[in-house]
């Protein structure tokens, strides 16, 4: 009967934002706070207690998260059994800041949107810590790593539970600098120091677009917290909500490395895959889609900043498929990639209520394929001793079976093999951009058969073929604490379309997002299910016929045409950035250092050479002799009682 | 036949002056009666004790004045047929005098930096360079008489602030001057450079004090009258005679500002504080400018304050020629002593600053604060920063004794990182960085000098602070930031009494910077004159 209403409700308004009201917590949800606290804990314990606890540390982080896991398990059983109305609950911890009418609590909120990301950030980050515990058995730093990997997963909890956008900007600089910690862990490397230094300095233009856009709905509504700002959403001007949209678009692009600040991503695969698998794809970069449909009540009312956000999608798509295609570095092809699907989930998310669900959705199912490829990729490397090349593998499969099989499935699911996870998330995604605009449902289509075209080339290169690998290297299939996540991830990359069974997916994200009445195409959904199956197809034969047929050369040929060369630079976006901003700046460092040196030193050191030199001078009068004291006194008492007297002329 | 009247002295109310000159005439006569081996302890006890029963006595005549108990009206007595004014501004330098002679007793008793004696000559009329001087150091000879000296300066600095008349105060210069010429002469170590201080202080002393009587004359003439209620009588209802009495007030002020080492007065400065015993310059930098700043204030606020629009000008003229000489010529000094001496010069000009804040009783607001009040609250910052400043640089030691050379105080941060950082954070409050207590202080005296509209000055005096900071910070970074000399000097290790006054001192400058209202509040309570 209710969706009867609503549907009746949306047919007269059809973009009814839902405001953010929760009722207070209360039973097993009394707990929120312990989701975090407990990783917190984590973190706490093993960077401050240092080298005593190396032994039980790494094992105590794991255990902690999957504590989180098993309560984010037990809350949404519990929101679950709850009528659809009553499924936001928040939490006021204390008083965080108070300053004449603003006051932010340390608040947390609880719905349907923060359920599934808490499942996500505990669950698959569960798993990578499993993972973790073979990948870096023999490194010498493995306790600060486990400390760093909690601290992420703290951090990233924080972004998606707090109540107000201060409290989500906590999470995001948290999640930003747990990222620069991972990335440069390997701090020997100058290359991954630089990359983590890259990643945060382009993360910071992000930021700053949070920071103002925060402050811009600050000034706007007077508050910040989520319930405050969607319920006076609709009474704000235009413009500040396409500011503030804009700005969050900006923090959005810079996390979720969107065009034009995606150049960090690749280079932050120098951080240990398991880093990759969980920061760099299934969760932090994904916390700018979260931010874009949290803050729905303002897109809603800014169709402007959608558009934008469309575009954005669009465009980092078809770039992330394109420089996936021409990598040689499996983790780089896989970075591509996930640039490329998070493009996806920021189209979908620009698409409006009809999109919401299934930018949630597609998050959902790229979280379990991405990081199930890029544990396997981990495998990979793991048995070949750390080698990142594709063209030093070939006919992985025979020496690595488990980890051949559990990445087909992710491969399966991602370029949209039919019945995988990714083929309903994606096919979802691509009909309603069709429905909405042409123009980005032929981007996304296009997109899915480049996908098809360099998964399928991954594939190939690394687990077909002939074996490429040098003769000391000795292809081992990997630990049992390895294989068992890759297992699981697998099994969720094949089943993880159940969640859009009877629109479940849609229908529980509704009191977050709302209700949208399905995009109905020209043709039927199956009709179209079947035109993208084929687009993936062509791009599956095509990969086929210019990969899998001929012998893959050792070295990256040289003689390719521009295309390609252009696609192996990553469409120069590293050199734009040096054109357009590097260098520009760099220059006005150097003017500016000139001028302080000539103009501003110069004059204060003038000053300081006159005051030095008036010193000098004056200190001659001080020659020792007393009787030149005594004149000076004498004179000094003329001049004052002569003064006196003139004074009072 | 006209009867004589015994005059009326109120021994109570005066009894923290008479302890100390008792305990000083003790002194004397313990010299004489006890034999050599034991002098040092008694002449140290007794004077420490004087000090202490002094301080005592004050509290108990602070509530026999009951001034605490507010009203607009300046509380207290005079006493001594008008001769002595006992009120708040009395109390406070009495009470920062004491304290200050305490802490110069516990300086000045140092025995384990000269290796069992004290830090003055054995023999002080011993020449230089001659066999008996040799004789004199060999035998572990020393002048206990420095003690009473000390008690003796200590009664004047009493004396000359609660002056409430002009013979009195002139009294009080003297005994508070000659005690002090002397103590400057005895360095144990380089005695022609101390003996030359001497010297110098002295004839220079003299040629100002008599500036200082030949004023007093004038304004007599002037005024008929040497108290300071008549004077200022007659200064209000002025009618002819100006030149006699703007002569006087000339005059006098040059005798003044000769013993705060204001410029164009300040030449004996730098001399006397490099020649003259660590001990004693850190003493005399403290307690004398606390006394004559306090005599200075009853003379020109009770006496002269009818005649402010004369004087306040000319006033203002030398704050600021004595801050920029003070902070100007410090900038090329190369030893920690003069270096201190003229940041004192130029201390003496903010707090002149302080002094142009005069204003009528009824211009003050509620809760603003006073020219008075600032003025005194400043010299309590920078007494106690001078003396644990000057008692650490009786610490910096070679074999020749105290290196007050600076270039050889090299890297001294990276050998004894204590002291050194004690050091730079003590130059820090001079220079009036704020957490310390010279920022503190230096912020009341530019308030009380910016509400009385004397602005300008106060822009020309933070420009100056500027300066300063330069001269302050050349030394940090000689210490923490320059290499070590390989022969340089090293941080001798005192007895406990010098590092209660380094210790008292620093407390003092870190809790006036970072609480200053509680002590800032009773001041105010204190601040007003008894007419």
């Amino acid at each position: 009967m209710t969706a009867a209403l609503t549907s009746a409700l949306t047919s007269v308004v059809p973009t009814e934002v839902p405001v953010v009201d929760p009722s207070s917590a209360d039973g097993v949800l009394g707990l929120l706070w312990l989701v975090i606290a407990l990783p917190v804990l984590g973190a706490l314990v093993l960077l401050v207690g240092g080298r005593r606890t190396n032994a039980w540390g790494p094992g105590l982080a794991t255990g902690l998260v999957f504590g989180s896991f098993g309560l984010g398990v037990a809350m949404f059983v519990e929101i679950l059994s709850r009528s659809e109305d009553d499924r936001q609950v928040g939490q006021h911890l204390w008083t965080w800041i108070s300053a004449g009418q603003w006051q932010v609590g340390a608040d947390l909120l609880y719905d349907p949107l923060s359920a599934l990301f808490v499942l996500l950030i505990t669950g698959v980050g569960g798993l990578i810590h499993v993972y973790s515990l073979g990948y870096m058995e023999h490194d010498a730093r493995k306790r600060r790593f486990f400390g760093y990997l909690n601290l992420f997963v703290a951090a990233m909890l924080v972004l998606v539970l707090a109540a107000d956008y201060v409290g989500t900007f906590l999470g995001w600089e948290g999640v930003g600098l747990a990222s620069y910690l991972l990335i440069g862990f390997w701090q020997h490397k100058p290359s991954a120091a630089a990359a983590a230094k890259k990643a945060f300095v382009i993360n910071r233009v992000g930021d700053f677009g949070m920071a103002l856009g925060v402050g811009l709905i600050f000034a706007t509504f007077g508050t910040t917290s989520f319930a405050g700002v969607s319920e006076a959403a609709g009474r704000a001007s235009d413009g500040a909500l396409i500011a503030i949209g804009f700005l969050l678009l900006l923090a959005a692009c810079g996390k979720s490395a969107q065009f034009p600040l995606q150049a960090w991503l690749l280079d932050a695969m120098e951080g240990p895959t398991p880093v990759s698998a969980l920061i760099h794809a299934a969760t932090m970069v994904t916390a700018g889609v979260y931010l874009i449909v949290r803050s729905n009540f303002i897109f809603e009312l800014a169709p402007a900043a959608r558009t934008g956000v469309i575009v954005i999608g669009c465009i980092t798509l078809l770039y992330g498929a394109v420089i996936g295609c021409a990598k040689d570095d499996i983790k780089k092809v896989l970075a591509g990639s996930t640039m490329s699907q998070i493009g996806y989930m920021v189209l979908a998310s620009g698409l409006g209520v009809a999109g919401y669900a299934f930018a949630i959705f597609h998050l959902l199912t790229h979280g379990f394929f991405k990081a199930n490829m890029f544990l396997g990729a981990g495998s990979t490397m793991h048995g070949t001793d750390d080698d990142v090349d594709m063209r030093h593998y070939g006919l992985l499969r025979k020496a690595m079976p488990v980890t051949f099989l559990t990445f087909a499935m992710g491969y399966l699911a991602i370029i949209g093999f039919p019945g995988f996870s990714g083929f309903w998330s994606k096919d979802k995604i691509i009909e309603t951009a069709f429905a909405q605009n042409p123009v980005a449902g032929a981007c996304a289509l296009v997109g899915a058969g480049v996908t098809g075209f360099y998964m399928t080339r991954l594939m190939l290169m690394t687990f077909f073929g002939k074996e490429r690998w040098e003769p000391d290297v000795h292809p081992h299939e990997s630990p049992r604490t390895m294989t068992v996540p890759l297992v699981v991830l697998a099994a969720l990359s094949v089943l993880g379309g159940v969640l859009l069974l009877g629109d479940w997916i849609v229908d529980f994200l509704a009191p977050v997002v709302g209700e949208h009445e399905e995009e109905h195409l020209a043709i039927s959904p199956l009709a179209f299910s079947a035109i993208a199956v084929v687009v993936v197809a062509v791009g599956v034969v095509v990969a086929w016929l210019t990969v899998g047929r001929r012998d893959v050369p050792r070295e990256a040929p040289q003689d390719v045409s521009f295309v390609t060369r252009a696609a192996r630079n990553e469409l120069y976006g590293n050199e734009v950035n040096d054109a357009l901003v590097v260098t520009p700046t760099m220059r006005t460092i150097t003017a500016l250092d000139a001028a302080d040196g000539r103009a501003v030193d110069g004059a204060a050191e003038g000053v300081a050479r006159s005051v030095g030199g008036l010193s000098a001078v004056s200190r001659r009068l001080q020659n020792g002799y007393v009787r030149s004291y005594a004149v000076a006194l004498l004179a000094g008492a003329a001049l004052v009682v002569a003064a006196l007297l003139v004074v009072n002329l | 036949m006209t009867s004589f009247d015994a005059p009326k002295i109120e021994y109570f109310l005066l009894a923290p002056v008479l302890i100390v000159l008792g305990a000083a005439v003790v002194g004397v006569l313990l010299e004489a009666a006890l034999p050599r081996g034991r002098r040092y302890l008694w002449q140290a006890l007794v004077a420490g004790v004087g000090l202490i029963a002094a301080l005592v006595q004050l509290v108990l005549v602070c509530r026999r004045l009951d001034l605490f108990g507010g009203g607009d009206a300046g509380k207290g007595r005079l006493v001594a047929e008008q001769s002595l004014a006992l009120d708040g501004p009395t109390v406070v330098i009495w009470a920062l005098v004491l304290v200050f002679a305490l802490l110069g007793v516990l300086l000045f008793a140092e025995r384990h930096l000269e290796g069992g004696v004290l830090s003055f000559a054995g023999q002080a009329a011993a020449l230089p360079g001659t066999e008996a001087e040799r004789e004199a150091s060999s035998k572990g000879l020393e002048h206990t008489e420095v003690f009473p000296l000390l008690m003796f300066a200590v009664a004047g600095m009493l004396i000359f602030p609660a002056a409430n008349d002009l013979v009195t105060m002139f009294v009080g210069l003297e005994v508070l001057s000659l005690p002090l010429y002397l103590l400057c002469g005895l360095a144990r170590r380089r005695r022609l450079l101390s003996q030359e201080a001497a010297m110098k202080y002295f004839l220079l002393g003299a040629f100002s004090s008599g500036f200082f009587v030949y004023g007093l004359a004038l304004v007599y003439g002037y005024a008929g009258s040497m108290r300071f209620a008549e004077i200022s009588a007659a200064v209000s209802g002025r009618t002819t005679g100006t030149g006699l009495l703007l002569g006087g007030i000339g005059l006098m002020s040059v005798g003044l500002l000769f013993k705060v080492g204001a410029a164009p007065f300040h030449s004996w400065t730098p001399d006397v504080y490099q020649g003259a015993p660590t001990a004693v310059t850190g003493f005399m930098a403290a307690a004398t400018k606390v006394a004559a700043f306090g005599a200075l204030l009853r003379l020109f606020y009770v006496a002269f304050g009818g005649a402010r629009w004369d004087w306040v000008p000319v006033f203002a003229g030398i704050a600021v020629l004595t801050m920029v000489i003070g902070s100007v010529v410090a900038v090329t000094q190369n030893d920690v002593k003069r270096l201190l001496a003229y940041s004192s010069v130029a201390h003496a000009g903010f707090l002149l600053v302080g002094v142009l804040g005069i204003r009528s009783i009824g211009a003050l607001q509620n809760g603003e604060l006073g020219a008075v009040q600032a003025v005194l609250f400043y010299l309590v910052t920078y007494g106690f920063t001078t003396m644990a400043a000057f008692a650490i640089v009786t610490l910096v030691r070679d074999s020749g004794g105290e290196v007050s050379n600076l270039e050889r105080w090299a890297g001294l941060g990276q050998k004894s990182p204590l002291v050194a950082g004690v050091f730079a954070f003590l130059l820090l409050a001079l220079a009036g960085i704020p957490l310390t207590s010279g920022f503190t202080g230096k912020w009341a005296v530019f308030t009380a000098a910016v509400s009385a509209g004397w602005w300008p000055v106060v822009v020309v005096a933070v420009l100056l602070s500027a300066v300063a900071a330069y001269f302050y910070v050349r030394v940090i970074r000689l210490m923490f930031f320059t290499a070590p000399l390989p022969d340089g000097p090293s941080v001798a290790v005192p007895s406990v009494l010098t590092m209660v006054v380094i210790a008292v001192g620093t407390l003092a400058t870190l809790l006036l910077g970072l609480v200053p209202g509680y002590l800032l509040d009773r001041i105010g309570d204190l601040s007003l004159f008894v007419r």
